[in-house]
C-alpha cells in the first residue's frame, strides 16, 4: 500500500490496467511481495483470523437478515424458524452467534500480543489507535446483535446497558429516551439495532482497510521489537506468510468449528431461549462474556455515574497507551520488570471478566467478589497511568540483538547492511 | 460461561446437597440436578427412536394438558432425525387432534351454542395448545404459568438433566422446618422448591405400546428425550456434519502443514 512499488505488469491488458486503476499494483505490493519479519509468531496470525471472522460475520450476517423479522412480537419466533426450517439455517445461526465469540477471543489475544511486544510504540500510534476504534465498533455490533433474537437476556441486557445513560446528569434521561425511540426498551429499540447492527460491520470493514494502510507503512513490529534493518530481516509476505497464515487459521477453525457443531450454546445463556418479558426480570442479568470485564468494573462503585465514568476510561485509557509507555525497548523480551507487570494485567481482566458472571454479593472463597473486582480494576488503571511510564524510565532492559536476521538465522546471516 | 457455571456448579452443588437439607429455611436453593445418562449425549450420540415415541405419548397425554409446544408442527414428528413416525402415522396424529378452527363461509367461530368450532389437525399445524391464552392458563393452575415446552430444555441451566431431576424430584421429603406454601408441593430441583406444577408421572401413568415399563424414571427419561428433541431439531444432522466436517478440517492443516515446513525450510 505503500513504499517503492514492485509491481511489474506482464501483459499488454496489466499494463492497460495498470495506466487506469492500478488495483491489481495495489494487491500485488499487499499481499504478494509486502516485505515481512521472518520472526513472527503465531501471535501475529490473528491479525489474519480476525479478517477471517469479519468476513465469516458478513457473510452469515447477510444469510440471517435474510430470514430474519426485527419486529418485537416476531423476532424470537423468526430465529427460531431460522433454526427448524431454513435449510441449514442451524449452521448459519451457529457460526453467527458462535463466530462473535471467537471474534472477540482472537481481538483480545491480538491486543494483548500488541502489548506485550510493544506494537503501539512509535511509529506505530495511530495503528495502535485505529485497532482500539475497531475494537469499540466490534463492541457496539455485538452488544446490537445479542439484543436481536429478543430473548430475555436480548431485552433485559438492552434495558441496563441503555439505562446506564441516564446516569449522566441533566440529559441522562433524554438521551436513554432518544435512544429507545419509546419510553422503554420496545420495538423501536428493536427495529434501530438492527438497523445498526446490519451497518456497524461494514464501517468496521472500512476501518480494517485503514489499520491496514496504517500497518503498511511501518510495516510489522516483530517480537523482538527492533526495526527491520536490512532485506535479509524480511521474506515476502507470499508465500512465506500466507502459508503460515493459512495454516493457523485452518487450527483455529477447527476450534469454532468444535463449539459450532458439538457445544453451540456454550456461550449462550440459557435464558435467552426464552422470549422477552418486560414484565419478569431474569435473576442474574449477564453480557456476553467479552463485555464482563467492564460489567465488573461498572458494578464494582457503587455510584452510578462513576461506574459507567470508570468503564469508559477503561477503554479510553488505550488510546493513550502510546505515549504512557516511555520505554525506549518495545518488546518485553527485554523488559524483564514490565513482562511481569504485563501477566498481572493479564491476569486482572480474566479475574474481572470472572466476577463480571457472578452476581453483585457473590462470596467464593470467602471474599467478596466486589472486593476482588475493585482491587483488579485499580490495577487495571494503575498498570496503564502509574506502572507504564514509571517502569519505563527506571528498568535496565536487556541487550537487543543486532539485527531480526542474526536472531534468527545466527551465523548463517551476514552483517546488517548499514 | 455454561463451562464455568458447569464446573462450579458440580462443586457448589455437591457442596450444597449435603448443607441444603441442613439449612434451616432460608437456604433454598436449588439442588445439583441428577447424573442421568441419554444416548443423545456426546459428540456422536443421537436420540433414541423408541424413547422419542414414548416421549411425544407422554408429552401428549399428560403434560399437554397444561402446557404447549406451540415451535412443534405435526409434520417435524414425520422429519429425519426425530421420533421417525411415518408420515401416515404423523397424519393419523394431527387428524386426532382437535385445533381451533378458521371462520367458516358465514364468518362464524362459535357454533350456535356459542362453542368454538374446531376442526382436526393437519400436518402443516401446530401442537394445540391447551389453554386459549395466558390467563386462562393462569386461572387452572393457581395463578402460575405452566411455560411452553417448546426450548425448555435450552432454556434451563443444567439442560436435560435439569428437568429429568424436576420431574423426578417430587417424591423427596421437605426437610424439617422447611414449609411447603398452600398449593404448592415440594421439588428440591425447583428454584425455592415450592413449585405450583403438581407432580405430573405417576408409577404406569400412561401404558406403552412397545412393552416398556412406565416406571417413574422410564416416563421422565423418555418425555426428557422428547423435549430435547423438541429444543434442538436438527441436533443428528448438526453433530453429523460436525464430524465430516472436522475430519475435512484436520487434513486441510496437515496438507497446509505440510507445505508451511516445505515453504520456511531455509527460512529459519
Ligand atoms: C396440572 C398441570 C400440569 C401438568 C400436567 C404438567 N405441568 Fe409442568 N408445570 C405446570 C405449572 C403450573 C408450572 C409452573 C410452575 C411454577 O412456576 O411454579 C409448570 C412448570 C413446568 C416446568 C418448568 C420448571 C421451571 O424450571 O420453571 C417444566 C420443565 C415442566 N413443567 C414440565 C412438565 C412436563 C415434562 C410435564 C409432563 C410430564 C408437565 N410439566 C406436566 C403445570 C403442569
Ligand atoms: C462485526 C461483525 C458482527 C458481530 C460481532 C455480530 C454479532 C452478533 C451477535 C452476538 C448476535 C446474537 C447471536 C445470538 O445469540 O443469536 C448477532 C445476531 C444477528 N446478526 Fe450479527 N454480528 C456481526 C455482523 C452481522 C452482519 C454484517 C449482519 C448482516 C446484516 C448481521 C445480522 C445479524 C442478524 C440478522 C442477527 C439475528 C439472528 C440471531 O440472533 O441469530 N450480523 N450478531
Amino acid at each position: 500500500m505503500s513504499g517503492p512499488s514492485t509491481y511489474n505488469p506482464q501483459s499488454g491488458l496489466e499494463r492497460w490496467i495498470d495506466a487506469r486503476l492500478p488495483l491489481p499494483r495495489l494487491l500485488h505490493d499487499t499481499v504478494h511481495t509486502f516485505p515481512t519479519p521472518r520472526n513472527l509468531n503465531i501471535w501475529y496470525t490473528f491479525g489474519g483470523i480476525l479478517a477471517f471472522c469479519l468476513g465469516v460475520q458478513i457473510i452469515t450476517g447477510i444469510t440471517l437478515a435474510m430470514h430474519y423479522v426485527a419486529n418485537a412480537n416476531l423476532a424470537f419466533n423468526s430465529v427460531e424458524t431460522i433454526m427448524r426450517d431454513v435449510n441449514y439455517g442451524w449452521l448459519i445461526r451457529y457460526i453467527h452467534a458462535n463466530g462473535a465469540s471467537m471474534f472477540f477471543l482472537a481481538v483480545y489475544i491480538h491486543m494483548f500480543r500488541g502489548l506485550y511486544y510493544g506494537s503501539y510504540k512509535a511509529p506505530r500510534e495511530l495503528l495502535w489507535i485505529i485497532g482500539v476504534l475497531i475494537y469499540l465498533l466490534m463492541m457496539a455490533t455485538a452488544f446490537f446483535g445479542y439484543v436481536l433474537p429478543w430473548g430475555q437476556m436480548s431485552f433485559w441486557g438492552a434495558t441496563v446497558i441503555t439505562n446506564l445513560f441516564s446516569a449522566i446528569p441533566v440529559v441522562g434521561n433524554h438521551i436513554a429516551t432518544w435512544l429507545w425511540g419509546d419510553f422503554a426498551v420496545g420495538d423501536a429499540t428493536l427495529n434501530r439495532f438492527f438497523s445498526l447492527h446490519y451497518l456497524l460491520p461494514f464501517i468496521i470493514a472500512g476501518v480494517v482497510v485503514l489499520h491496514i494502510w496504517a500497518l503498511h507503512v511501518p510495516g510489522n513490529n516483530n517480537p523482538l521489537g527492533i526495526d527491520v534493518k536490512s532485506p535479509q530481516d524480511t521474506v515476502p509476505f507470499h508465500p512465506y506468510y500466507t502459508v503460515k497464515d493459512a495454516f493457523y487459521l485452518v487450527l483455529f477453525v477447527i476450534f469454532f468449528a468444535g463449539f459450532v457443531f458439538y457445544s453451540p450454546d456454550f456461550f449462550g445463556n440459557p435464558d435467552n431461549y426464552q422470549p422477552a418479558n418486560p414484565l419478569v426480570t431474569p435473576p442474574e442479568i449477564v453480557p456476553e462474556w467479552y463485555l464482563l470485564p467492564f460489567y465488573a468494573m461498572l458494578r464494582s462503585i457503587p455510584n452510578k455515574l462513576l461506574g459507567v465514568i470508570v468503564m469508559g476510561g477503561a477503554i479510553v485509557t488505550l488510546v493513550f497507551i502510546p505515549w504512557l509507555d516511555t520505554s525506549r525497548v518495545r518488546s518485553c523480551r527485554f523488559r524483564p520488570l514490565m513482562k511481569q507487570f504485563f501477566w498481572g494485567l493479564v491476569v486482572c481482566c480474566v479475574l474481572l471478566g470472572y466476577c463480571g458472571a457472578q452476581s453483585v454479593d457473590a462470596v467464593k472463597f470467602g471474599i467478596p467478589m466486589v472486593w476482588v473486582a475493585r482491587i483488579a480494576s485499580i490495577y487495571y488503571f494503575a498498570f496503564f497511568w502509574l506502572i507504564m511510564p514509571i517502569i519505563g524510565l527506571i528498568e535496565t532492559p536487556k541487550k537487543l540483538p543486532a539485527s531480526i536476521a542474526q536472531s534468527v538465522l545466527g551465523d548463517k546471516a551476514g552483517a546488517p547492511a548499514e | 460461561m455454561r463451562l464455568t457455571k458447569l464446573s462450579l456448579g458440580i462443586a457448589l452443588g455437591l457442596l450444597t446437597s449435603v448443607s441444603a437439607f441442613a439449612a434451616e429455611g432460608g437456604a433454598t436453593k436449588r439442588l445439583h440436578p441428577k447424573a442421568a445418562e441419554f444416548e443423545f449425549e456426546g459428540p456422536f450420540g443421537t436420540y433414541d427412536r423408541g424413547a422419542l415415541q414414548r416421549g411425544y405419548q407422554v408429552y401428549k397425554e399428560v403434560c399437554a394438558a397444561c402446557h404447549s409446544a406451540n415451535l412443534l408442527s405435526f409434520r417435524n414428528l414425520a422429519e429425519p432425525g426425530g421420533p421417525g413416525f411415518t408420515e401416515a402415522q404423523a397424519r393419523a396424529l394431527a387428524t386426532a387432534a382437535k385445533i381451533p378452527a378458521e371462520p367458516n363461509d358465514k364468518g362464524e367461530t362459535t357454533d350456535d351454542k356459542g362453542a368454538p368450532l374446531m376442526r382436526s389437525a393437519t400436518l402443516a399445524d401446530r401442537f394445540p395448545s391447551p389453554y386459549p391464552n395466558e390467563n386462562a392458563a393462569r386461572a387452572s393452575n393457581s395463578g402460575a404459568l405452566p411455560p411452553d415446552l417448546s426450548l425448555i430444555v435450552k432454556a434451563r441451566e443444567g439442560e436435560a438433566h435439569y428437568i429429568y431431576s424436576l420431574l423426578t424430584g417430587f417424591h423427596e421429603k421437605a426437610p424439617a422446618g422447611f414449609k411447603v406454601t398452600e398449593g404448592k408441593y415440594f421439588n428440591p430441583y425447583f428454584e425455592g422448591w415450592n413449585i405450583t406444577m403438581p407432580p405430573p408421572l405417576t408409577e404406569n401413568g400412561v401404558t406403552y405400546s412397545d412393552g416398556t415399563k412406565a416406571t417413574i424414571d422410564q416416563q421422565a427419561h423418555d418425555v426428557v428425550t422428547f423435549l430435547a428433541w423438541a429444543a434442538e431439531p436438527k441436533m443428528e444432522e448438526r453433530k453429523r456434519m460436525g464430524f465430516g466436517v472436522m475430519v475435512f478440517l484436520i487434513v486441510l492443516a496437515g496438507l497446509l502443514f505440510a507445505a508451511y515446513r516445505k515453504v520456511w525450510k531455509d527460512a529459519h
